[in-house]
């Protein structure tokens, strides 16, 4: 859970954030920092008084950076908006919950429950480090939200505020249900325990029969709380499963708890016998610690974001009288005039009106460039301006634009309603028929053999039929397994998940974000022919331009000096010319720099330069793909078939033909319908298939395909709905973790197969009428603590082998 | 021997307590983030130690 910090610090590294500081550290006393951002952090805590921050962890912060805040949280001064992100404000009190996706060591709960410190307005603040959320109580008279959250902002602790916040607001509850369930399930097991004992010492004294009735009475009082509530979610799953005509492992599990409790009660009442009461509440204990292991979540991690939580809580709207204003972007109507700053989100479909668009689309569309627009041109809500501010007309509501269609639409393909059935469901449906026929033939059987015995011998075997061994078996294998992965960065959202990659047998991918990194294009600059003192001219031409393309080459030629520009003028879709050090210099298409057009497109794009209006070459941009991705995709080939769906050109074609075995697997210009589109079809095929993919526009495939995982680079960001977020960086590990989901269901086949010994062995005493409350209470325990370590060791083992990191 | 009966009605009644305990800490939300409390108690204390410029506002 925690950042890894180099434990070895090297004598350079930032103070703030443990980064490299490189040539240009900035001192501060003895204390070196990276960038003006972290010492700006160390200043305002050491002003403040919280130097402690540093004290409990080395490096404690993430990289800030320089940021500029402005005006950008001004909206929060809007009454609307400031009444819904707070969960109470009276008599000058506030109190919000904030989540704050940097939250990751023990220094950031010290300073986070220490913000008093840096004003004194803040009352209280605690942390919740497992969900990422502090709820700080605030004197509103002293600090407004506006300024608690741009103090937080100033600190690195940005709060993640989107339209999904202010709508869901912080109202989800925390279900504790689990936890009441198993601690009454474990005091009544340990009470019915000792209350038994003497029903199996064969003493018979008046005394001794005394005790053992009083006892006997108790252990039903005990049971009750045992079976009906500690067992309702068995009784209650099992029940609502039936109504469906669906048989799943609560049915044989809840015929197994009503038999034990009204036999067990049928014996105490009618002194036949001392009841299984101790095996009930056992078993209820065990499966109830099986339920709690498998439930676990990523509590800060959301599996099922929308467009919502892709969007901004409020938007800029410019009146008629030229007047700017903030309101909440639920109040944005058709023909209002919106403002829309570098790197803010379009909102809504809307009408260019004023100033150059360049919108990027990367992650709706899967478009990897921007996209030039003019005044007049139609923009729709989702894109990403970059470059300098521009006006807009809504034409459609947020509820309405297309990007919240594509969104619709995909609820109405419903597909994941189809649940597949987990290979735990369709066992235990053979396993209930099987039970159930053993039960009725031995009761035909002693029926006319003794008929005393037909009733206890039915009992008996529905008793220890119970599948308790073989329920445990799916939570602990599995549960083991999605744990390993949550430690190796592969968050699932729920532990079927394993089982569903063990089956998968077609991966499909999604192109940019995905297969490309998101880093931007890179830039290969073999083809420019320029002595290295003049490369510094271009690096300090395009360090003026936001464009991808310039953006790569800077990237490429960082750390060269910088001289001053005159006259730069950026050409939109064009290219920029200036001057450097008395040279004229331009850098753009080919169009643009040499006045001629070849028309010959390669893998990528090319960017030509002239210096004094002579051709010194191309820089060829092209996507960079993710770290290991050859060796990655060429290892599942051999297992799976792969196909490529992007919503971009075919530029890379080449390119991607030397990953991908096959031409006919790659697909372009998708458009998010189509791809849903192409799972279906595969799907109806017979395929399974796993959708791995990044942005909005994949977030139909996600849905429909059988297994979704989205990439992330930052996986509490936004992410779309899927069943499992992969931490970008772990790419190169994912055909590991396909192999270790199959090596993990391969375990499940294992225990299941001890778990049916043991009921064979339960059921030969059952049969033969020689079950004994003894027999089933050595049994029932041994049998689930012997497959649950079983299982727990052998996931931890071949972790281990696969060379997974299996310690926090 | 029904001192037995009497010693387990206490026995059972010491139980339900600390079943009682259990309900309250997990209403309490003590097993909400087990992580934060564990880290919270290495903290120093609140006071830090030069004087704070100003007087902190009591925590309500």
């Amino acid at each position: 859970m925690q950042a890894i910090h180099d434990p070895a610090a090297k004598p350079n590294s930032c103070y703030h954030c443990g980064e490299d500081c490189g040539a240009v550290a900035i001192n501060v006393g003895e204390k070196l920092f990276c960038c003006h951002g972290c010492r700006t952090v160390y200043e305002i805590l050491s002003q403040s008084n919280a130097c402690e921050y540093y004290k409990y962890e080395d490096h404690p912060g993430l990289k800030a950076g320089t940021r500029e805040v402005g005006s950008r949280y001004a909206y929060l001064d809007n009454e609307e908006i400031r009444r819904e992100l707070l969960d109470f404000s009276e008599d000058g009190v506030s109190k919000v919950k904030l989540f704050i996706p940097a939250i990751h060591c023990s220094s950031c709960i010290w300073l986070l429950e220490n913000i008093q410190r840096l004003h004194t307005g803040v009352m209280h603040s605690s942390v919740n480090f497992v969900k990422k959320e502090v709820i700080i109580t605030f004197h509103d008279t002293e600090i407004s939200l506006r300024q608690l959250i741009e103090l937080l902002v100033s600190i690195n602790y940005i709060p993640q505020l989107t339209l999904d916040t202010l709508e869901k607001g912080a109202k989800s509850k925390i279900n504790r249900g689990i936890y009441y369930r198993l601690g009454v399930a474990g005091f009544c097991f340990g009470n019915i325990m000792l209350f038994s004992f003497p029903g199996y010492l064969s003493v018979n004294d008046s005394v001794e029969n005394l005790l053992r009735q009083n006892f006997g009475l108790l252990n039903i009082l005990f049971g009750i709380p045992v079976a009906f509530y500690a067992g309702s979610v068995f009784l209650i799953s099992a029940y609502k499963g039936l109504r469906k005509r669906y048989i799943s492992i609560d049915v044989p599990i809840a015929i197994g708890i009503l038999v034990l409790f009204f036999r067990s009660a049928y014996e105490i009442l009618s002194g036949t016998g001392p009841g299984f009461m101790d095996s009930l509440a056992g078993l209820v204990f065990f499966l109830s610690i099986g339920r709690w292991y498998q439930d676990k979540t990523y509590q800060a991690l959301s599996f099922e974001r929308d467009y919502r939580s892709y969007f901004p809580v409020a938007v800029t709207i410019i009146s008629d009288a030229g007047e700017e204003s903030i309101i909440p972007i639920k109040n944005l109507k058709t023909g209002m005039r919106i403002l829309v700053r570098n790197q803010e989100l379009v909102p809504a479909d809307a009408l260019l009106v004023k100033g150059e668009g360049s919108i990027d689309y990367s992650f709706v569309s899967g478009e990897s460039a921007p996209v030039t627009k003019k005044e007049g041109e139609r923009i729709f809500a989702g894109g990403r301006q970059a470059g300098t501010s521009i006006e807009l007309i809504v034409e459609r509501e947020v509820a309405q634009s297309h990007l919240t269609e594509l969104w619709n639409q995909d609820l109405t393909g419903s597909a994941k309603q189809t649940r597949w059935d987990s290979i735990l469901d369709v066992i235990s449906r053979y396993f209930t028929v099987m039970v159930l026929l053993l039960s009725t033939i031995s009761g035909i059987f002693w029926w006319f053999y003794n008929p005393a015995m037909a009733f206890l011998v039915v009992t008996a075997i529905l008793i220890v039929a119970c599948p308790c061994a073989l329920a445990m078996t799916y939570p602990f294998s599995l549960g083991g397994a999605m744990r390993v992965f949550g430690r190796n960065n592969f968050y699932l959202k729920r532990t079927g998940v394993v089982e569903a990659l063990a089956k998968v047998d077609t991966i499909v991918f999604d192109k940019t974000g995905t297969i490309t990194s998101n880093d931007g294009p890179g830039a290969d600059l073999s083809s420019l022919n320029v002595p290295t003192d003049q490369l510094c001219w271009i690096s300090s031409m395009v360090r003026h331009s936001t464009h991808p393309a310039s953006v790569a080459i800077y990237l490429q030629l960082q750390g060269s000096e910088a001289f001053p520009v005159t006259g730069f003028h950026e050409w939109p879709a064009r290219g920029i010319e200036g001057t450097v050090q008395g040279h004229f210099l331009k850098i753009g298409s080919e169009e643009f720099v040499t006045g001629t057009k070849s028309g010959s497109y390669a893998s990528g794009t090319k960017v030509f330069m002239s210096i004094d209006d002579d051709l010194v070459g191309f820089a060829r941009i092209s996507n960079r793909y993710r770290e290991g991705m050859k060796d990655v995709l060429s290892e599942l080939a051999r297992r799976y078939e792969l196909h490529l769906l992007s919503g971009d050109n075919d530029a890379e074609l080449p390119n991607l033909l030397s990953f991908f075995p096959s031409r006919e697997h790659l697909n372009f210009n998708k458009s998010p319908k189509e791809k849903l589109q192409y799972i279906r079809d595969l799907k109806a095929t017979g395929r399974k298939v796993l959708m791995i993919g990044d942005g909005l526009n994949d977030a139909g495939a996600l849905r429909e395909s059988d297994c979704g995982i989205s990439m992330a680079d930052d996986i509490y960001h936004f992410s779309p709905a899927c069943d499992a977020i992969l931490e970008s960086g772990q790419f190169r590990h994912l055909s590991d973790f396909l192999r270790f989901s199959r090596t993990s269901m391969r375990i499940v086949f294992i225990s299941m197969g001890l778990s049916f010994l043991y009921n064979v062995v339960g059921l030969s005493f059952a049969i033969t009428g020689n079950l004994s409350p003894v027999v089933s209470a050595i049994l029932m325990p041994l049998s689930s603590v012997t497959i649950v370590a079983f299982v727990t060791l052998s996931v931890l083992i071949s972790a281990r082998l696969s060379k997974f990191d299996v310690k926090s | 021997m029904s001192v037995i009966l009497i010693l387990v009605a206490f026995s059972v009644m010491l139980a339900g307590g600390f079943l009682a305990a259990f309900f309250w800490s997990v209403r309490n939300g003590q097993y909400d983030d087990t992580y934060s409390s564990s880290v919270r108690i290495l903290f120093e204390d609140d006071k830090p130690k030069e004087p704070p410029p100003e007087v902190p506002t009591p925590a309500k």
